[in-house]
């Protein structure tokens, strides 16, 4: 598949711009095309001056809680007692979401950059990049990226004669999705099991070998260099102010046009769907669309008239998360769905805590019986019960990542489960 | 409340408590007397992974339920640990747990003393919501002498912490993951740890069982008195467990001074083991050559006329209470005898690194410093009997003795528990208890006094050897018989150096040191 997927809005491309050029991924390649700008110039910056712009760029975090990055930044300690160190959140697993990838495969060293800006503006030493398990060709690519990175002296020690020293691992993970949770990819990074641990401490605290710790996602630090090198005010100028920039939207589902979109913050959601992707297929209605990725609740055809923010999707009963919307149309069986990504998550679950553990999987049996036609009426309410009982009482959001979907679909399309109940 | 400023009060259930600032609120709860239910917290195992969910409790101000466990307790907090939220929360948690559990409490070893069950029963919910198929795991045996039950496991992970971060060996896993977690032996590792055996105390259910214990008894028909472990000098607090007067098996008892929560396995097997062998159980005396059955008063009247002073040698063991120890002393200054000499069996040193004070001690007996105390010395071998002269011997101390050993003495006198081939030389034996079916006090190796209980009754007319030689004293005229372990112990304080200012109440459960600990008999760590 060729990029830029070709879509009529009139749309600068920021990160996506070199996405699909071969040449992008090669060191020579990429200082050809303006990289590796930034950093003699981040070097020369104070560090306390990289996080003041990226604050005001007002970036948020792309992992999916849409987190003020520079805020985070400044979470760190200002005097460093010890190493510091910054964590790349390449372990993209959310179902739907399929952006990370395409930053990795085709951008490697726009990541590479960002990462040493932001190792330098939180005082890091070391920046561990955690790619998913699964991405073997991109690890790979990644890897040889760093490899040209040192031999071309932007990472290792003294970096472009600069005194600064910061070294960059690629670290692969196991196959975890929960390793996609900050501190589960702590635990995993560490060699441990991808459990999550409950916070405090947090990671600004005590991280990574209980040192100081940011982690960040991959698109989040691949905006960082061109903030750094325009300033706030231009990356200002597309989205909202209360998110700007652009996001790199994961459409898929029945559409006519799936694919990774970088489109404006702000953009409505119909208009990602309707006008980016161009609808459901063969003239089909669409039925529902879950919009940040499998752990958001699901939106009906009626709802889609959203802002494409982080703000916007709240307020129209969702989240933006990863920005990935899963779109179904007028033949799907919506239990059948809601089955799938519960299975998801019982298999995911890292199993410490007992909702989570027990609850998820519950869930899952409970809905493919439902999908089987064997179900009764009560299990509805043991459904709901299940979502009251599973929201907010576990140390990470795994279990309430079923929940979303789960008392979205039971709200909206209740009908359905009725239905097969009722069959 | 001397320092305010470290301190906070909180309020929890309507109860208004003081506590150090740092506690969590579950520690708080307990200095209420509130008891918070909870899987994953172990007092003594370091990490708070609060993964259980099961001490989720309401604290106004915080949005979301809060595990107790970890959360610190602040000044003016208010806390509800049995508001409606925080009820239907644990209640949900219960049902999660009982969703793949078997619920075989008639058959399971830790029905009677399982959290689980205890919980589930307090929660009130007769019927499962549940009507799929339940997860089958099966059993495993994850060490030699250990078995886990996988349907019974709640995946708290105590095991496994316990093994991590106090014995220092990843031997345990949690294979993987979700609903199909369960506990298991990191692969190619053995679980043979020598501390291994806690993993049983720590499992708040079920699923680890000793197989030693295995459908052995149940909890209601168990007697437990608390004693102190003999296996060595540590002198571990243990509970002993009993069912119709055989021990079934010996748990560690809390005492944070010398073994915390834990014991090793040596200790463990120790005491169940202990009472094997051919007992004493009515004093013998030789008549005609013969070792006869005799009464207390005839043997005691007829060893009393016999016993002469003069040369004498004397051997007891380090396993001898101190009242027994001191009431032989006494004899044998009665006699002129003024030395006498122990053998203690000598093995591997094993710490438990967690809890390092906790070792498996070289010296594999309790009373070590305590026979020192009494004038004994420490030697390899049995001394030599002047031929003609008096022997005494109290205790199992010639378990390993020549067959003729003593077979040249004058006066050959026996007091213990077990006959052994040397004994049949004796001219008299008094049987005596053995240490769990006695009190008495031991003296561990850094000068701790500690009381131990009764477990057991006694065979036939076996008595304390304490109380059977302070009536031999009598019948030699010194003194009174001493009939309680309290006369006895304060007599054997009052004439020991360093223990004059110890009474038997203030020992307690948890002993007490020696007043010159600066010069104990056995050098402390």
């Amino acid at each position: 598949m060729g990029y830029p997927y070709s879509h009529d809005l009139e749309v600068n491309t920021l990160l996506s711009r070199h996405f699909g050029d071969e040449k992008a991924r090669t060191l020579e390649g990429w200082k050809e095309l303006g990289g590796y700008a930034t950093l003699p110039r981040a070097l020369e910056m104070e560090p306390g001056a990289i996080t003041d712009v990226v604050k005001e760029s007002g970036l948020r975090g792309r992992g999916g809680a849409g987190f003020p990055t520079g805020m985070k930044w400044s979470f760190m300690p200002q005097e460093p007692t010890g190493p510091h160190y910054l964590c790349c959140n390449a372990d993209e697993s959310e179902p739907g979401a399929f952006k990370d990838r395409e930053i990795l495969r085709w951008v490697p060293h726009l990541l590479i950059e960002g990462c040493l800006i932001a190792a330098r503006a939180i005082r890091a030493q070391h920046v561990y990049i955690y790619v998913r398990g699964e991405f073997f060709p991109f690890s790979r690519l990644v890897t040889d990226a760093v490899v040209e990175a040192y031999e071309a002296g932007y990472a290792g020690e003294n970096i472009l004669g600069s005194g600064w020293n910061c070294d960059v691992t690629v670290h692969i993970g196991a196959g975890a999705y929960i390793a996609g949770e900050e501190t589960g990819l702590m635990s995993s990074l560490m060699g441990g099991r991808a459990e999550p641990w409950i916070k405090p401490p947090f990671p600004a605290q005590a991280g990574v070998f209980g040192r100081p710790t940011t982690v960040n996602n991959v698109e989040t630090l691949a905006a960082v260099p061109m903030i750094v090198a325009e300033g706030a005010d231009w990356y200002r100028q597309w989205g909202t102010e209360k998110s700007p920039g652009t996001k790199l939207w994961c459409c898929s589902g029945h559409l006519v046009r799936p694919g990774t979109y970088e489109l404006p913050m702000g953009i409505a959601l119909k208009d990602v769907i309707y006008d980016v992707c161009g609808g459901a297929p063969n003239g089909k209605k669409i039925k529902a669309v879950i919009p940040g990725g499998s752990s958001t609740a699901m939106l009906t055809a009626d709802e889609l008239d959203c802002e494409g923010t982080y703000e916007g999707m709240a307020e129209a009963g969702s989240a933006l998360g990863t920005a990935s919307p899963i779109v179904m149309d007028e033949d799907t069986n919506i239990v059948r769905a809601m089955r799938r990504i519960a299975q998801f998550y019982a298999h995911e679950s890292c199993g410490q805590c007992v909702q989570c553990r027990e609850g998820t999987s519950w869930t899952a049996q409970l809905l493919h019986r439902i999908e089987r036609g064997e179900g009764s009426l009560s299990d509805i309410d043991t459904l709901y019960h299940l979502c009251e009982q599973m929201t907010g009482r576990t140390i990470c959001p795994l279990a309430d990542s079923v929940v979303f979907p789960l008392r979205s679909s039971l709200d909206k399309f209740r009908d359905e489960y009725e239905t097969l109940i009722r069959c | 409340m001397s320092d305010t400023t470290n301190h906070v009060t909180l309020t929890i259930d309507a109860v208004e408590v003081t506590v150090e600032a740092g506690t969590t609120v579950l520690q708080a709860a307990e200095h209420a007397g509130i008891v918070v239910p909870h899987y994953c917290y172990h007092p003594g195992i370091p990490s708070r992974p609060a993964q259980c969910r099961m001490c989720l409790v309401e604290i106004e101000g915080q949005p979301k339920l809060q595990p107790s466990c970890v959360f610190p307790a602040q000044d003016g907090m208010v806390v509800y640990t049995t508001s409606e939220t925080a009820e239907t929360a644990r209640k949900s948690v219960i049902e999660f747990l009982l969703l793949n559990h078997p619920l075989d409490c008639p058959i399971c070893d830790a029905a009677g003393q399982c959290m689980l069950q205890d919980y589930a029963f307090e929660t009130g919910q007769l019927r499962s919501r549940y009507d799929e198929a339940k997860l089958v795991l099966g059993r495993d045996r994850v060490a030699d002498d250990i078995l886990y039950f996988g349907d019974r496991c709640i995946v708290c992970t105590r095991c496994v912490r316990f093994m991590e971060e106090l014995a220092g060996d990843n031997a345990l896993v949690v294979a993987q993951r979700g609903h199909k977690a369960y506990i298991d032996t990191f692969p190619g590792k053995d679980l043979d740890h020598a501390f291994r055996g806690n993993i049983v105390d720590v499992c708040p259910v079920g699923a680890l069982v000793h197989e030693d214990f295995v459908f052995k008894a149940r909890a209601w028909d168990m007697d437990s008195a608390p004693g102190i472990c003999p296996g060595c000098s540590t002198g571990c607090n243990i509970n002993i467990d009993v069912v119709e007067n055989q021990i079934v098996r010996t748990k560690p008892r809390l005492n944070p001074d010398v073994n915390s929560y834990w014991m090793c396995d040596y200790g463990r097997r120790h005491l169940v083991m202990a009472n094997r062998g051919v007992r004493t159980e009515a004093p013998l005396i030789r008549m005609d050559g013969e070792l006869e059955p005799a009464s207390w008063n005839e043997a005691l009247t007829w060893i009393a006329g016999r016993l002469e002073g003069g040369d004498g040698a004397a051997v007891v063991s380090a396993g001898a209470a101190n009242e027994s120890l001191y009431y032989l002393r006494g004899l044998l200054s009665n006699l002129g005898i003024d030395d006498g000499t122990f053998r203690v069996e000598q093995g591997e040193e094993i710490t438990l690194p967690g809890f390092p004070k906790l070792k498996l001690r070289a010296d594999r007996a309790p009373n070590v410093t305590g026979a020192e105390l009494h004038g004994f010395k420490r030697s390899d071998t049995l001394p030599d009997v002047p031929g003609g002269g008096v022997l005494m011997v109290l205790g199992d101390a010639l378990a390993e003795a020549p067959a003729d050993y003593g077979a040249n003495a004058g006066f050959f006198l026996y007091v213990g528990s077990q006959l052994y081939p040397a004994t049949a030389n004796a001219t008299a034996i008094l049987p005596a208890a053995s240490v769990p079916e006695m009190e008495g006090t031991f003296v561990n190796y850094e000068g701790r006094v500690q009381r131990f209980h009764q477990a057991l009754r006694a065979p036939g007319v076996a008595r304390p050897a304490w109380m059977s030689l302070s009536r031999l004293l009598e019948h030699l005229g010194v003194g009174e018989g001493v009939l309680d372990v309290r006369s006895a112990f304060q007599a054997m304080a009052a004439g020991t150096t360093g223990m004059e200012d110890l009474s038997w109440t203030g020992l307690g459960l948890r002993g007490e040191l020696l007043s010159e600990v600066g010069q104990p008999a056995v050098a402390v760590e």
